[in-house]
């Protein structure tokens, strides 16, 4: 489980029907903290996430952790920017992950339940997924992320439609994880929550890195004009 | 106009005095094509799902092979089960041929593309839907067709129905394979084409009147038994 990283890139680039949509990227991840990953709309941010996580075809480059790849898949887990439901109940859902892993139904949907309470939808568990709304389905998504104990968690954008309470809610829960030993690598549009969460911050542009530093630094002195425009909430190209 | 009426009701009367030939001969095509309808299901959902999940290169070949076969004519089919099964046959020792399990497996034949061809259809969608969280699972083949398999079981029973009524329906395969004969392999189609080539066409009507009513038992039945009404929210 520590000896998932440090996680490498190597001109690790992701080409679809000839456009390139993130990269080359050079980038070695330690194993500790919360990097998120800011930058416009297009940047290429889900496409680093999963290009990561490994579920996005590499078209040139490499990427390697500190252990063998499939212990590494196994130790991580992905909150996608749509979340994805099964056609089942909410406890279900979360659940599934520990059924995959052979866990006995009576424990995964105990435990489901005690994930799904802590999120907020204490009071959903028995309910299709399908009925939830926009903002309970993120919920949903990271509960049934978190409940394998990831080593290695990535969030794309896991709070772009909860309300304020839930957001400071969610951040808690990830920063408690963060305490306790799970790698935290998340994209976000909301530079309140990207200050009060970062260790570090990759800033994206077009495809590329294009600043990649600790946190109170990058927001207090951007070593780039893109990144201070960025900051500013002016349009950068 | 007349024998419409006199159809009517000399079905009325069949079910009334609940005829026993009638009950016989009904029993049996529900037992063939349930038969059938259980084993094909066992075969074509599997492969609706695989094709769904897998990419493998001889898939679009597959696909298109299944499509094809689904317009296959039950006629046809009927024959060729016959030449296989028949006394000369290559499988004639095991003495199938004009023995309800020979209508089985002409079904079984006629109704796996179908079924296979619609499930592949729901599960195709289904399946993009899921794609991303069940690659992020690192789920097995066997899991993602579990799941598909599993969330897709309502789209799945209409292609099960599908099945059903074109096996219960289905006349000219099973009267070669079968041979309509009395208390053995007559069922209430092969009974239909007996009684209108002999031209009693109220008795035939009658039993036609009584397979639409048992189509539409086994549908009811099969959607209580889904409650697709109450849950139809999937
Ligand atoms: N499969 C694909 N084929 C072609 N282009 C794609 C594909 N997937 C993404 N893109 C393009 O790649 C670019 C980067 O997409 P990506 O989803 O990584 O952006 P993002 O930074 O996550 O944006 P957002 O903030 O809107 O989520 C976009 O311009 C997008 O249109
Ligand atoms: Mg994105």
């Amino acid at each position: 489980m520590s000896n998932l990283f440090p996680l490498t890139l190597t001109g690790a680039t992701i080409r679809r029907r000839g456009k390139r949509l993130v990269g080359p990227i050079d980038l070695t991840l330690q194993d500790q903290g919360i990097t998120i990953v800011i930058g416009p709309n297009g940047a290429g941010k889900t496409s680093l996430l999963q290009m990561m996580h490994g579920i996005a075809r590499l078209s040139d480059g490499d990427i390697t952790w500190g252990c063998d790849l499939d212990a590494a898949r196994q130790a991580q887990s992905f909150v996608f920017q749509q979340p994805i439901l099964l056609r089942r109940s909410v406890r279900d859902n979360i659940a599934y992950p520990l059924k995959l892993r052979g866990t006995p139904k009576a424990k995964a949907r105990a435990q489901a339940d005690t994930a799904g309470a802590q999120v907020g939808l204490g009071a959903m568990l028995d309910r299709p997924a399908t009925f939830l709304s926009g903002g309970e389905r993120q919920k949903l998504a990271i509960a049934r992320a978190m409940i394998t104990k990831p080593a290695l968690l990535f969030l794309d954008e896991p709070c772009a439609s909860l309300d304020g309470r839930a957001t400071r809610e969610i951040e808690e829960i990830l920063q408690r994880a963060a305490a306790s030993g799970t790698r935290l690598i998340m994209s976000t549009h909301d530079m309140g929550q990207a200050r009060r969460l970062a260790d570090d911050v990759l800033f994206l542009l077009n495809g590329h890195i294009h600043d990649h530093a600790p946190n109170p630094q990058f927001f207090d002195q951007p070593q780039t004009a893109e990144a201070a425009a960025f900051l500013n909430g002016d349009i950068v190209e | 106009m007349s024998d419409l009426w006199e159809g009517i009701r000399q079905a009325l009367w069949l079910l009334v005095t609940l005829d026993a030939d009638l009950v016989e001969i009904t029993l049996r095509s529900l037992r063939v094509t349930l038969t059938a309808l259980v084993i094909a299901c066992a075969i074509a959902l599997p492969i609706g799902a695989l094709l769904s999940v897998r990419r493998f290169r001889a898939r679009r070949f597959t696909i298109a092979l299944l499509n094809a076969l689904m317009g296959l004519p039950p006629v046809v089919v009927g024959l060729i089960v016959y030449v296989l099964l028949s006394r000369s046959g290559p499988f004639g020792v095991f003495g199938l041929i004009f023995t309800p399990t020979a209508m089985i497996i002409a079904q079984v034949i006629i109704i796996v593309p179908l079924i296979a061809s619609i499930a592949h259809q729901a599960l195709r969608e289904l399946w993009s839907d899921y794609h991303d969280l069940l690659i992020s699972l690192n789920t097995t083949q066997r899991q993602r067709m579990a799941a598909l398999l599993w969330d897709g079981r309502r789209a799945l029973l209409t292609a099960a129905l599908a099945g059903f009524g074109r096996a219960i329906g289905e006349v000219g395969a099973i009267m070669i394979v079968g041979g309509n004969i009395d208390h053995h392999t007559r069922v209430l189609t092969t009974a239909i084409a007996l009684e209108t080539g002999k031209g009693d066409f109220a008795m035939a009507l009658g039993l036609g009147f009584v397979l639409i009513l048992m189509a539409i038992a086994v549908n009811l039945a099969i959607h209580i038994i889904g409650r697709t009404e109450q849950e139809g929210r999937w």
